[in-house]
């Protein structure tokens, strides 16, 4: 579904992400974990296209198809959708970005789908705000998550969605993300913390990135290690 | 000297009065005269151009699904016209000048809300003025169905100042919407507006303002909304003007009063624009937020006020936001909090900036091309206050918001 073939960013003159590649395989979740600063938001944000995180070597293909040099909402188009890790505040109703997305993504489909999905995200009352306007951490990863359901995605890039949020939170948003990939949606998943793994019905590769480059990439039974010991351990497999 | 006489003496010592705020104009430029008659007795008979314009505005030339109608050119009243149920309910609509030959309980109404010495621009109404509409709902109506006001400009030159007083009784309720336009290159649109809103009545004030690049106009209102009423008023200025200036005051004089104000309005060209509202909260327990939302290109310059005053318990918000889309364009906000009760609960926020990169980015992730996504922001930006709106009005209002995004966008 996804290829990442041996990608360089750049963020100006800065190289942030080192010769990544990754392959994800339809209705398959791969976990990206590692420290602060390692790279690993710059390498979704470059998967999506956002401008300022330059692919400056390798290749991005979705179903065999190069979409390197696409714009973000062409790939968009395709069915990449990011939940972004802090998105900005939009000065837009919330009520509106989603009535929008309804119109891009399911034209002719009832108004009730989008209201069974915005009470299954508890979102009802932040309809009325400005898009991340007063939003606590755990609303913006539950509104993130829902603009990216909406997209119809068949990768979905998941920016830290169990960064700050309660625990019940976080087993809600699995148990979606895993109803997600079981439509046959791939997922690629940062994640800080890693609880969120537990939680997940399937988690096929983990990865690990260490100053802009994978070190590792493997099982995920040794999260409960990473997560107990650090990222010293990996020197020691 | 009658009532009306001293009204006029009153008025002739404020023929000088300039305004606070706005630019001044010299309105011994604009003609007085009454115009000519026409012998034109339905919108649909309208001169081609005015009809367009009255389409584009909303207004409903078939008279299908209103409840009835106003419609005066220049100084001329054509049409007065109200359905035969709410003609037989007691409901009137009729020009103001006629009103008061007809009801003597009228001139309880004439300049009571608006002293007629405000400034220059109500004095010379009083003096000079003609018609304006009167409205009338008896108690326990409802007037849903919306009931339109048309005040259309057609001759080169000429001064309209008209005064409008509506009155809806206890319990009653109207959907007013207006539309105002100018065709010639040279005008002056004055419009006083008395609201009279009785104990449990409402009303929905619907005006949209549809000028051109010379003209200059004076919107004089002030709502006096009494126990349980409520006061919904929805500005909506869509095209370029050379300057406006209003500051339409709410009055909530009794308990549980409500008044909301929106105003959405683009600046364009060199546009000079001075809106805003007040809500003063005299009764216990009123409620009340004036929201405006302003689009501003070109190098146009547009002052938001907004003002609050609490004198007993009361809660009240302004919100008051604007959206430079051009490099020269200016925006102020200046909201005021007054509070001399301690029971008084007011809040405000303001912002004016231009569209982030950062939003921009963030939407075309989501899939929309840049050009959309500056669309779907302007756009968005100005969706406020329409929740408030009958059902009837929010699918033309909707169509009139896409208008102002895409003239805003240019």
């Amino acid at each position: 579904m996804l290829r990442v073939k041996y990608v360089t960013v750049a963020v100006d003159d800065l190289i942030v992400v080192r010769d990544a590649s990754l392959s994800i395989g339809t209705g398959e979740i791969h976990i990206m974990m590692g420290p602060n600063g390692a790279g690993k938001s710059s390498l979704l944000k470059a998967i999506m296209g956002i401008s300022g995180y330059k692919v400056i070597k390798g290749s991005i293909l979705l179903n065999g198809k190069d979409i390197t040099d696409l714009k973000p909402h062409e790939r968009a188009k395709l069915g990449i959708a990011l939940a972004h890790q802090n998105p900005p505040k939009v000065r837009v109703k919330s009520r509106y970005i989603l009535t929008k997305l309804m119109e891009l993504y399911h034209k002719g489909k009832t108004d009730e789908y989008l209201r069974e999905l915005i009470k299954e995200f508890n979102v009802e009352h932040l309809l009325d705000r400005e898009l991340y306007s007063g939003f606590s951490g755990g609303e913006i990863k539950r509104f993130e998550l829902l603009t990216a359901i909406l997209q119809k995605p068949r990768v979905c890039l998941l920016d830290e969605p169990d960064s700050g949020v309660d625990i019940d939170t976080i087993r809600k948003l699995a148990t979606i993300i895993s109803r997600l990939v079981n439509d046959g949606t791939s997922v690629l998943l940062v994640t800080h913390v890693g609880h969120i793994v537990k939680y997940l019905s399937r988690a096929d590769v983990l990865y690990v990135m260490v100053n802009g480059r994978i070190i590792y990439r493997g099982d995920v039974s040794i999260i409960p290690r990473l997560l107990e010991r650090g990222y010293q351990i990996l020197t020691e497999l | 000297m009658d009532w009306k006489e001293i009204l006029k003496e009153i008025a002739r010592k404020a023929l000088n009065k300039k305004a606070p705020y706005g630019i001044d104009i010299d309105l011994s430029k604009y003609s007085w005269e009454v115009s000519e008659n026409v012998d034109i007795d339905s919108l649909k008979a309208l001169p081609k151009p005015l009809l367009e314009r009255s389409k584009a505005m909303g207004v409903d030339v078939d008279e299908k699904s209103v409840s009835g109608t106003y419609l005066q050119l220049d100084t001329n009243v054509l049409r007065t016209y109200i359905t035969e149920k709410f003609k037989n309910y007691g409901v009137h609509v009729m020009s103001v000048e006629d009103a008061i030959k007809k009801f003597d309980w009228v001139r309880n109404y004439y300049w009571k809300a608006i002293p007629v010495d405000l400034d220059k621009y109500t004095a010379i109404t009083e003096l000079y003025g003609r018609h304006g509409y009167f409205i009338y709902v008896p108690p326990g109506v409802k007037v849903r169905e919306p009931l339109q006001a048309c005040l259309f400009i057609h001759r080169e030159g000429t001064a309209q100042a008209v005064h409008n007083i509506i009155v809806v009784d206890e319990d009653a309720e109207l959907n007013l919407m207006t539309a105002c336009t100018a065709l010639p290159t040279k005008a002056i649109h004055i419009g006083v507006s008395e609201f009279y809103i009785k104990r449990n009545a409402k009303l929905t004030f619907t005006m949209v303002h549809y000028w051109g690049p010379t003209h200059h106009v004076r919107p004089r209102a002030t709502a006096i909304v009494e126990e349980g009423g409520l006061f919904i008023n929805y500005y909506i200025h869509m095209a370029p003007v050379r300057s406006l200036q209003m500051f339409p005051t709410a009055i909530l004089k009794g308990a549980n009063a409500q008044a909301y104000l929106t105003t959405i309005l683009v600046g364009s060209r060199d546009a000079h624009i001075d809106v805003g509202g007040r809500i003063v909260f005299k009764g216990v327990d009123t409620r009340g937020e004036i929201s405006s939302r302003s689009l501003i290109r070109d190098s146009a310059h547009v002052t938001m006020r907004g003002e609050l005053i609490g004198e007993t318990q009361s809660r009240g918000h302004i919100d008051c936001k604007g959206l430079l889309l051009s490099p020269k364009s200016v925006g102020e906000a200046i909201p005021v909090l007054k509070s001399i009760n301690e029971s008084a609960e007011l809040t405000h926020e303001a912002a004016i900036g231009r569209i982030s990169r950062d939003e921009l980015e963030y939407l075309m992730s989501k899939g929309f091309t840049e050009e959309e996504a500056v669309s779907l922001i302007v756009r968005g930006f100005l969706e406020v206050g329409i929740e408030r709106l009958p059902p009837q009005l929010r699918k033309y209002v909707g169509n009139v918001l896409d208008m102002i995004t895409r003239y805003a966008k240019g």
